[in-house]
């Protein structure tokens, strides 16, 4: 059986692509522009490859309407460290599309849409709506945000080599429910002519099944041989996040970014998050058009959740039990660099402008206490010529290579 | 004693600034800057919805990641 802790977690999250390109603008008096953008990606670390278009479609209708729809597929490819350790390596398809619809109305802007996620064992549907606000002659705006998304949760298996639904699964249901609410503030202000401040708080709390069907949790048999079990999680996590955000204009037409996050849940993980970024335009033109370069550092560090442990003392430690190695301690680093090409074309005068793309970005994850279990309990069921003995394994590193290409037509 | 005392403090900015007309203090024309598209904070949203995306899965924090009040709802 495939395992897909990681692709899981994809979905919940995924489930949520589209919200930011479908949220509107920053500022709530205007409505964004349309476009039309076409995005190749490929995420390639740690044993996993995921790769996929996405496409993206905005337009208004009339003064005070903006519609915008998204269509994204996710093909996964996974031989990840949970996967080499427990299963076999599988691949898997997954859908999303999504709808959303701004209205403004004098300073306001309200706005409301629906996420539709479909993969093979699972399904998300989220609806969202917000309304903002321009205020203090347009210095300031306030915005209000609700989500709710209903997920349904399956197992995969395999019988008679036909990968379905496990009817066994959640003690006979064959599948599990999972219920997630979103409540957000966000304030834009302009500080200065050249200054621009963003904060957000965001409560979640999501409610049912909220740990893989697929992930074991290990322990100790005696000092030097090792058992595994299911993953037990708590049925409900309620989390913070408080992030401020500030976009400087210098003085030779570039700008300069900053981002400090804050994040604490009831499973007891603490999140910090710093970003930096620099916008450089081209003065001059270069190949008959305009360019745009960027450079991108993100620094995130984590403490562990309350029951997660690379390997426990013995079975059935504790009511809960986890070894989610996104609920470990660790520290990430991700440098990023793009480059935008900027062009318009004379034939085509509904065209206002057009950009072709480039964006790369490393990612590096250092683990402070998940090991990587394949040197003792070895790779898809082979073991390793000389095993160590559990708890001693390296710290496990996780390297990503991510890669984007995307073209976007303003109109 | 720290509520009561924010209450004071907004109190006495609004006596100071009268709440009902605050003059904006950068003018329309002055914002060309802040109006041009290197300024937004998302210039590419199908780009960054795929990277917050990334970061979602490989990170154990979630939300408060901007978007107009944005950010994942859904687990």
């Amino acid at each position: 059986m495939s395992h897909k802790a990681r692709t899981r977690l994809s979905r919940y999250v995924i489930t949520c692509l589209g919200l930011y390109s479908l949220a509107g603008g920053a500022f709530a008096g205007v409505l964004p522009e349309d476009r039309a953008d076409v995005l190749y990606f490929r995420y390639d670390g740690g044993g996993v490859t995921i790769n996929g278009p996405s496409m993206l479609v905005r337009k208004s209708i009339g003064e005070h309407v903006s519609v915008a729809a998204n269509y994204y597929i996710d093909m996964v490819s996974s031989a990840s460290i949970d996967v080499q350790t427990s299963a076999s390596p599988y691949d898997d398809e997954r859908t999303q599309s999504s709808l959303s619809m701004d209205f403004l109305h004098g300073k306001s802007t309200y706005s409301i849409g629906y996420v539709n996620s479909d993969e093979s064992d699972y399904t998300a549907k989220t609806m969202f709506a917000s309304v903002s606000h321009d205020m203090f002659g347009d210095l300031t705006t306030i915005s209000f945000a609700f989500k709710s998304g209903q997920n349904e949760v399956f197992r995969n298996v395999k019988i008679d080599d036909v990968k379905q639904n496990d009817p066994a699964f959640n003690d006979g249901l064959g599948h599990a429910d999972m219920e997630s609410k979103s409540y957000s503030v966000s304030v834009s202000q302009i500080v200065t002519k050249n200054m621009v401040l963003s904060g957000q708080y965001e409560v979640i709390t999501d409610e049912g099944w909220l740990n893989s069907p697929y992930r074991s949790v290990r322990f100790f048999i005696g000092t030097d041989a090792q058992g595994s079990q299911p993953e037990k999680y708590p049925n409900t996590r309620s989390s913070n996040a408080a992030s401020i955000r500030a976009k400087y204009f210098l003085p030779w037409r570039a700008a300069v970014d900053g981002m400090y996050r804050f994040y604490t849940d009831t499973w007891g993980v603490i999140g910090h998050t710093a970003e930096l970024g620099y916008v450089h335009p081209l003065d001059t033109k270069f190949a008959g058009g305009d360019w745009i370069f960027e450079g991108r550092l993100r620094y995130y560090t984590q403490t562990a959740a309350d029951f997660y442990a690379d390997i426990f003392p013995r079975a059935d430690f504790s009511n809960f039990m986890a070894r989610d190695k996104e609920l470990a301690t660790y520290n990430a680093i991700t440098a990023g660099v793009g480059a935008t090409y900027e062009f318009k074309i004379e034939r085509f005068p509904w065209l206002s402008k057009g950009q072709i793309n480039l964006r790369y970005d490393y990612m590096t994850i250092s683990y402070d206490d998940f090991r990587d279990a394949t040197y003792s309990l070895g790779k898809f069921g082979v073991l390793p010529d000389e095993p160590l003995a559990p708890g001693t394994e390296p710290l496990y590193e996780l390297k990503a290579n991510i890669f984007q290409f995307y073209i976007s037509a303003f109109f | 004693m720290r509520i009561r005392g924010l209450f004071v403090l907004t109190a006495l900015a609004c006596t100071a600034t009268g709440c009902s007309s605050i003059e904006p203090w950068v003018k329309p024309y002055d914002r060309e800057n802040l109006a041009d598209p290197i300024m937004s904070f998302s210039r590419a949203p199908i780009s960054q919805d795929f990277l917050d995306h990334v970061f979602e899965s490989r990170e154990g924090s979630r939300g408060a990641t901007g978007g107009g009040g944005g950010g994942c709802g859904c687990n």
